[in-house]
């Protein structure tokens, strides 16, 4: 195992790259097409059923499929697996975003306005600080789940950490898969370690040892959803 | 629009819907090879879940474990299963439903938490016992998200059903990877349309469920969850 390792270390991290590549940045596009989407629909409560039914519904086309299709539009490039990655991820953020803006209390916003805070300033500086727990709650799925996601596209020919997946598969050699799925969720590991990191940078006061800095006050605590607005739990595919 | 005529063209070929091989077979044996797993999954899932929100233990345990799962590439999971040519039905049966597992037990444990404890109170204070308590009030107003829990588990399996055709499992998946194998590109789309088609189908199963099923008094509660 060992040696087979350490004779393929130059592809294991080419592939690790490219993985990290397309399990990071489907999850940042779909974040800034989340956030004004969120906006609006924590704004005009109308417009965010319909949007949650388009979700749903771009949420529950398989993997595989979705992929055959845009690669017959956009050919075998990275493009339709960034493109699938990014509706998947969407669909993770979006209801996160709109958790998250709509759990800021009522008391807060009308503070700010009392205090001659603009909406949009009030948007930046007050509401979506307060999100961002929540938002990155939503952005931490999206990368876990790009990261894990991103093998499928191997059968079509699109590079990642699958091809260990592919290739053990026709070399009947398991050494190849297993380090293959080590990979792969050390890297969603990772990735969502350094998203912990981002969230406490951002929000200290929300962090449990920023005890200094005295009791949180309740409404950091209520930012949180009682029910996460993520689809919760296990492996997409 | 390329995809679509490719597809379309291949779907409307007769003789794709004849045969053993053919449309209508495939499309049963993908019904049957999500349906199994996801029965299976569910009989696991829904009672567990239903304790551990009833009772509150393991259920930190639970949600992380189930969270953490994301991680895990399905397509790894299955041809690693593949390579050891272990006895059929385990190869297939285990990995589907052990992906279907964690998206059930946690809405319905937090379906079943999540109950408002005014109402427990005053279920117990009708003098409800515990197992009445759980069968006439926590679980239909629970109902909304263990459907969505189903929902999400049934949405997982045909996906991954679709990928585990390339490990030799029938389905529609048959005919992404055997298009791609015989560089038919027609099949390859057509396959993926049905696929798409029928997880869609699902979704509307599920919707229509929830509006039969779930109480007049609760509707909407659960719109707001995915």
């Amino acid at each position: 195992m060992w040696s087979w390792i350490s004779s393929n270390w130059s592809l294991i991290w080419e592939l690790t790259k490219q993985n990290a590549f397309l399990g990071v940045v489907p999850p940042l596009i779909g974040l800034a097409i989340s956030l004004p989407l969120g906006v609006a629909a924590a704004r005009w409560r109308w417009f965010y059923p319909p949007t949650l039914v388009v979700v749903n519904v771009l949420y529950a086309i398989p993997s595989l499929a979705l992929f055959v299709a845009l690669i017959a539009e956009f050919g075998l490039t990275d493009t339709p697996v960034v493109i699938g990655l990014t509706v998947y991820s969407l669909c993770v953020i979006l209801p996160n975003v709109v958790a998250g803006l709509r759990g800021v209390p009522a008391s807060v916003k009308q503070a700010a306005t009392a205090m001659g805070y603009g909406p949009l300033r009030r948007l930046l500086t007050v509401e979506l600080p307060l999100a961002t727990p929540v938002i990155i709650a939503g952005l931490r799925v999206g990368v876990v789940s790009s990261v894990s996601l991103a093998s499928v596209g191997q059968i079509l020919g699109v590079s990642s950490l699958g091809y260990l997946f592919v290739d053990g598969e026709q070399r009947s050699f398991p050494t190849e898969i297993y380090v293959g799925l080590f990979v792969v969720i050390a890297l969603a590991v990772v990735c969502d370690l350094v998203l912990v990191g981002v969230r406490r940078a951002l929000t200290p006061w929300a962090s449990g040892r920023n005890r200094a800095a005295g009791p949180r006050p309740r409404w950091v605590l209520s930012a949180q959803p009682a029910t996460p607005a993520t689809p919760a739990g296990g492996t997409r595919s | 629009m390329s995809y679509f005529s490719y597809a379309w063209d291949w779907v409307t070929t007769s003789a794709n819907w004849r045969g053993s091989g053919g449309i209508p077979h495939q499309i049963l044996a993908h019904l049957g090879y999500s349906g199994l797993p996801l029965l299976v999954a569910a009989l696991i899932a829904v009672p567990l879940g239903v304790v551990i929100g009833h009772t509150g233990r393991g259920a930190v345990f639970v949600v992380n474990v189930a969270n953490a799962w994301r991680a895990i590439p399905t397509l790894g999971l299955l041809v690693l299963i593949a390579v050891y040519q272990w006895p059929t039905l385990l190869t297939w049966l285990i990995p589907l439903v052990v992906l279907a597992i964690p998206p059930i037990l946690v809405n319905v444990y937090e379906g079943v938490a999540g109950v408002d404890p005014g109402v427990k109170d005053a279920a117990k204070g009708m003098g409800m016992t515990p197992w009445q308590q759980v069968i006439k009030v926590e679980i239909p107003i629970a109902l909304p998200l263990i459907l969505v829990g189903l929902r999400t588990g049934a949405i997982f399996v045909i996906a991954t059903a679709t990928i585990a055709a390339y490990i030799g499992l029938g389905g529609l998946g048959r005919f992404i990877i055997d298009g791609l194998a015989n560089i038919n590109y027609n099949e390859v789309a057509g396959g993926a349309l049905l696929v798409v088609i029928l997880a869609l189908l699902v979704l509307g199963l599920f919707s229509l469920l929830s509006r039969l099923l779930v109480p007049a008094g609760l509707r909407g509660a659960g719109r707001d969850n995915q």
